[in-house]
């Protein structure tokens, strides 16, 4: 029996007398995509930040491949957010830097963890650059001459270089048009079926869900009102939210 | 292969008054290795809400659905995805895949995830795209562009792809001309002969006829106090 890699207990954030998110636990094992759905202010950015450390978290426990989250130094925890875990911005502006060039955004994460040999860099960046289907002879260009789409991939090869094995993704086809949105859907799946990554992917759009995770959490009002198979909490809801939810997305 | 006793399913509907909607109560099924059984019964009778069940679609409130040896009815949702990888396939009425994704590759995604070379999945998928006359020059296209018929063929190639041990089909002769309704029955009667259990629902009388041993009314399984 494999072991899950992340294991959340009784995660609680509150914002003063407010809820951010409360009482929420799961299991993410290898492999596996956790879709977690839920209307603005339901609280499931708050969970994904606490999740990630970037916010501190007031309860709870939470576990990664058998190391105490929050009972590890600043130092441990920074490497492995450069390391192991990663984190998609909704927008690609918050996690790529404007000023450098494709090929340094994505070469910088490599250099974070030691990589020094520049041609090397260079061949792991314009690598990546062709996974999310940018072209090579863009490598010199500054994300800002990039569309919408195009940032995005950016961030998602920056993201993925140094092979993470947990990958937060907060929005990640938000904001995108459709036809951008299917295709970054279609590559998000091919990585996670190629690399066996596991994913986190916080979205109110019930379509992403349905395609891309296994598993999926309703939140409303910070708590956790339903999980199951992503399909089955689709189909056949349980919660009164969650039926609410379902019965209000309008089909195009 | 299958095995299902005293299962049962309500719908409770939250954002109408808690209304609560018995679907099924005491169904009792078995499906064996090689053997093909229909499910027969009147349009609402519960023949598609059975086989999601079955599927893990839809939850059950009561009863056990053993498909091999997991119990779907109170399995965790990671044992029903290792389940549906390796074990048991469905072929739905409706095509959901990522739009822009090739029919090729739409066909090939179930070998790719049980971790089957690209390139034998891809051989696979284009032999059972061939079978189903699907003209070679629509494979590197999306199939949502396909009419009803095409969809239809490409949502079955997709669930032959992998001898799955046990299989669950929703009208899969529905909206075919007569030689790709001939080319899905030969499937289903090769599925059996290599020992696959199937379940299906078949409008289509004559191929109910053919490939099924023995049907199975679900009326028998509609609670009494709602009828």
């Amino acid at each position: 029996m494999t072991t899950p890699l992340l294991s959340v207990t009784g995660l609680t954030k509150r914002y003063g007398p407010r809820i951010g998110c409360a009482d929420v636990s799961f299991d993410l094992y290898p492999g596996e995509v956790l879709g977690i759905v839920g209307e603005s202010g339901s609280g499931k950015s708050t969970l994904l930040s606490c999740l990630a450390g970037h916010q501190t978290t007031d309860l709870g426990q939470i576990t990664y491949d058998g190391r105490n989250v929050l009972a590890m130094s600043e130092t441990d925890r920074r490497r492995l957010g450069r390391t192991d875990w990663a984190y998609v911005h909704q927008n690609p502006r918050d996690g790529l830097r404007m000023g450098v060039s494709a090929g340094g955004n994505v070469g910088e994460r490599l250099m974070a963890i030691g990589a020094r040999h520049y041609g090397q860099i260079r061949d792991s960046a314009t690598n990546w650059l062709g996974r999310v289907e940018i072209a090579a002879d863009r490598i010199d260009d500054r994300p800002t001459a990039f569309s919408g789409g195009m940032q995005q991939r950016l961030q998602i090869a920056r993201n993925l270089v140094t092979a993470p094995r947990l990958v937060f993704m907060d929005e990640p086809t938000g904001g995108l048009d459709v036809s951008v949105q299917a295709r970054l859907l279609d590559l998000l799946r091919g990585l996670v079926r190629d690399l066996g990554l596991s994913v986190i992917i916080v979205t109110h759009d019930l379509a992403v869900v349905r395609l891309l995770a296994h598993r999926l959490m309703v939140m409303k009002s910070g708590r956790v009102v339903e999980q199951g198979l992503t399909d089955q909490v689709l189909d056949d809801p349980q919660h009164a939210y969650t039926q609410l939810l379902v019965s209000s997305v309008l089909a195009a | 292969m299958i095995r299902i006793s005293n299962l049962s399913k309500d719908f409770i509907l939250h954002n109408q008054g808690g209304t609560i909607i018995p679907v099924m109560a005491g169904a009792d099924l078995t499906v064996a290795h090689g053997e093909c059984v229909g499910l027969t019964g009147q349009s609402g009778s519960g023949k598609s809400t059975l086989i999601r069940m079955i599927y893990g679609n839809y939850l059950a409130a009561g009863g056990s659905i053993l498909v091999g040896a997991l119990d779907v009815a109170t399995a965790a949702p990671r044992d029903i995805i290792a389940l549906r990888r390796d074990t048991l396939g469905y072929v739905s009425q409706f095509l959901r895949v990522v739009p822009r994704v090739p029919t090729l590759d739409v066909v090939a995604d179930p070998l790719l995830s049980l971790g089957v070379p690209a390139e034998q999945a891809r051989h696979r998928a284009a032999e059972l795209l061939t079978r189903l006359n699907i003209p070679q020059r629509l494979w590197s296209l999306s199939p949502t562009t396909f009419s009803g018929g095409e969809q239809q063929r490409v949502n079955i190639a997709r669930g032959f792809a992998h001898p799955y041990p046990a299989l669950l089909l929703d009208e899969p002769t529905a909206s075919l001309d007569a030689t790709n309704r001939e080319v899905v029955l030969s499937l289903i009667e090769e599925a059996k002969a290599r020992g696959a259990a199937i379940l299906g629902i078949f409008h289509d009388e004559a191929a109910r006829d053919r490939v099924c041993d023995r049907v199975v009314d679900v009326t028998g399984f509609t609670p009494k106090a709602a009828a």
